[in-house]
């Protein structure tokens, strides 16, 4: 078994898809930035950045359920909010007791919980938006662009080219470890070794991982040296933004601007 | 990665605008100098070396083991990288591998992605370099010691950013004070445990295996020692912040609500606009008047658009 299903992009023909990289990342990142300035409890805002975020994802065709499943990773941490529901000061909606406890979930908090949730289920999901739609390598380009260190886009992509041959080597450990682990429905069989050598054989494995890519990382760079490669990153000049790429740029920044007056309006 | 159970990676939403933007300075910061320092020892193996490390520790984060009752351990990697490579190339690999989980796995979000690049790879390696270091000086470089203090700058790398995340989150008013660092400690002082024994038994294999590459990590330069006074007093401020914090929160509150105002463009914004842009209807109705018929004017057009391509599409035969 291959780990190619790590890959998010999803190969495609819709308009998401043939906007420029560069476009995508910058509004993108500011979509997400203007959705951090929407004031606690602006339901119609909220309202407003689900639908352009649901209008985007239809229309890049890659099926609305896919976004729903993978916005789902970010779900446990909304634990970390959850007190919020009776810490806030103010009014109660109801109460109840757990035991001892005498729990009253307030108003304020309620709708700082909910504000909250929506806010990064919302973002996350241009993430994933931008990442389905996008192959890694035209990000990279983006970044490049962008002004992110060269050097630091280059060992991202090195990265990226070796994820999935690092990731198939740690699944083949995995196999090789259950292969030689017994394990038996008999509750009076002991299977394995105590919790500290189960910890200790794992180690031994990201161990091994660690020497095999030192190995891997001289091979890659003997290579490259063969191929003429003397520490200079070189890449060819980026080709200027087309015309549909500059109104879509303007348009979502004209978007964005709203939006963020609208926030502002909401919050005075 | 794939199942983290560990609440590390803080999502988009959850920090404050000022949090995230002071974090993205010191990242900055210190990433670019890890880059420089990297470069003057590595040269030309920078990138190659820096970019199959990364992969390896993002692959290796997939390394879990079974504890109790359904849960498992796994390995983030801070500690060890830093341990193994030195702290400037650990900040690097560890940066790489929180970029590409946020830019491509949207574990852990973009805006704060600067947020989780200090809390994982820039005060996780500080501190568990420090820890490391201090503890083989005590201990001496025997096998003992180096297990000793690997377990220890394990533990601690993931104890000391776990409280970092629930400083963080409380100063972006996500997560009331009392509990978010309480609960944040004692969580991760369990999955400690586990990165802490992993990391002994990776040092236990390659001490067997390939000796030489426990010393590879050594100081070289008296940047060196910098990183391990930026760690001390990194740990020291957290440890002893933290505590205060969730039993006297008022203070932090207070910072939470000045960080809230920032957060919300400020004071002056709030002056341009009048209290009533239109006679008698009060702004926030404006607002949401406004956000739903923009909403619907997006959601046709977007229908419209969506029916058009569909069309074209079917004409041109594809």
């Amino acid at each position: 078994m291959h780990i190619h299903y790590l890959d998010p992009y999803k190969a495609g023909e819709s308009v998401v898809h043939w906007t420029d990289a560069r476009v995508k990342l910058v509004l993108g990142l500011g979509f997400i930035v203007v959705a951090s300035f929407v004031p606690v409890g602006a339901w119609a805002l909220y309202f407003l950045l689900f639908v352009i975020v649901f209008a985007l994802e239809i229309t890049s065709d890659v099926g609305v359920g896919y976004y729903l499943k993978r916005s789902s990773i970010a779900l446990p941490f909304i634990l970390a909010a959850l007190p919020l529901l009776f810490t806030i000061p103010g009014p109660d909606l109801f109460g109840f007791t757990i035991g001892t406890w005498e729990l009253s979930v307030r108003v304020a908090g309620v709708e700082r919980f909910i504000s909250i949730a929506l806010k990064s289920w919302i973002s996350i999901q241009i993430a994933i938006l931008i990442t389905a739609t996008t192959p890694f390598p035209e990000i990279l380009t983006a970044m490049r662009s962008l002004k992110v260190p060269r050097l630091l886009v280059a060992v991202f992509g090195l990265m990226w080219r070796y994820l999935f041959v690092f990731a198939d080597e740690t699944i083949r450990l995995l196999r090789a470890r259950a292969a030689r682990s017994g394990a038996t429905g008999n509750q009076d069989l002991r299977t394995g070794g105590d919790l500290i050598w189960r910890a200790k054989t794992t180690g031994g494995l990201a161990g091994n991982l660690f020497i095999r890519s030192l190995d891997r990382g001289e091979r890659i760079y003997l290579a490259m040296l063969s191929r003429g490669y003397d520490g200079e990153i070189r890449s060819l000049p980026h080709p200027r933004l087309g015309t549909m790429g500059w109104i879509v740029l303007v348009f979502g920044v004209v978007l964005l601007g709203l939006v963020f007056f609208l926030s502002v309006l909401a919050s005075s | 990665m794939l199942l983290s159970v560990e609440y590390m990676h803080i999502p988009d939403g959850f920090l404050s605008i000022f949090v995230s933007f002071v974090a993205w300075i010191i990242s900055i910061a210190m990433v670019a100098y890890a880059i420089h320092r990297v470069g003057k020892e590595l040269g030309e193996r920078q990138v190659p070396m820096m970019g199959v490390l990364a992969a390896a520790i993002f692959a290796g984060q997939m390394l879990n083991f079974a504890v109790a009752g359904g849960t498992s351990g796994h390995l983030m990697g801070s500690a060890l990288a830093a341990i193994l490579m030195g702290p400037w190339a650990a900040i690097l690999i560890m940066t790489s591998v929180v970029s590409i989980q946020a830019l491509i796995f949207q574990d852990g979000g973009l805006i704060v992605l600067g947020a989780n690049i200090f809390n994982m790879a820039v005060l996780g390696v500080a501190v568990a370099y420090m820890v490391y270091r201090s503890g083989l000086k005590i201990l001496g470089n025997t096998r003992r010691g180096i297990l000793v203090s690997g377990f220890s700058a394990a533990w601690i790398s993931i104890f000391i950013a776990a409280l970092s995340v629930g400083l963080q989150l409380a100063l972006s008013g996500t997560s009331p004070v009392r509990l978010a660092i309480p609960a944040m400690a004692g969580v991760h002082a369990l999955i400690g445990i586990g990165e802490g024994l992993i990391t002994v038994g990776a040092l236990v294999f390659l001490m067997s295996v390939r000796p030489g590459v426990i010393h590879s990590g050594e100081p070289r330069m008296a940047g060196d020692r910098f990183v391990m006074i930026v760690g001390f007093v990194l740990a020291v401020l957290l440890v002893i912040a933290a505590p205060l914090a969730s039993t006297k929160p008022d203070g932090l509150e207070w910072v939470a609500m000045q960080g809230g105002f920032i957060s919300q463009a400020g004071e002056p914004l709030y002056q341009i606009i009048p209290d009533y842009l239109l006679p008698g209807v009060a702004n926030e109705s404006i607002a949401t008047i406004a956000a739903g018929l923009l909403g619907v004017v997006i959601m046709l057009g977007l229908a419209f658009g969506f029916v058009y391509s569909r069309r074209m599409r079917h004409i041109s035969g594809r």
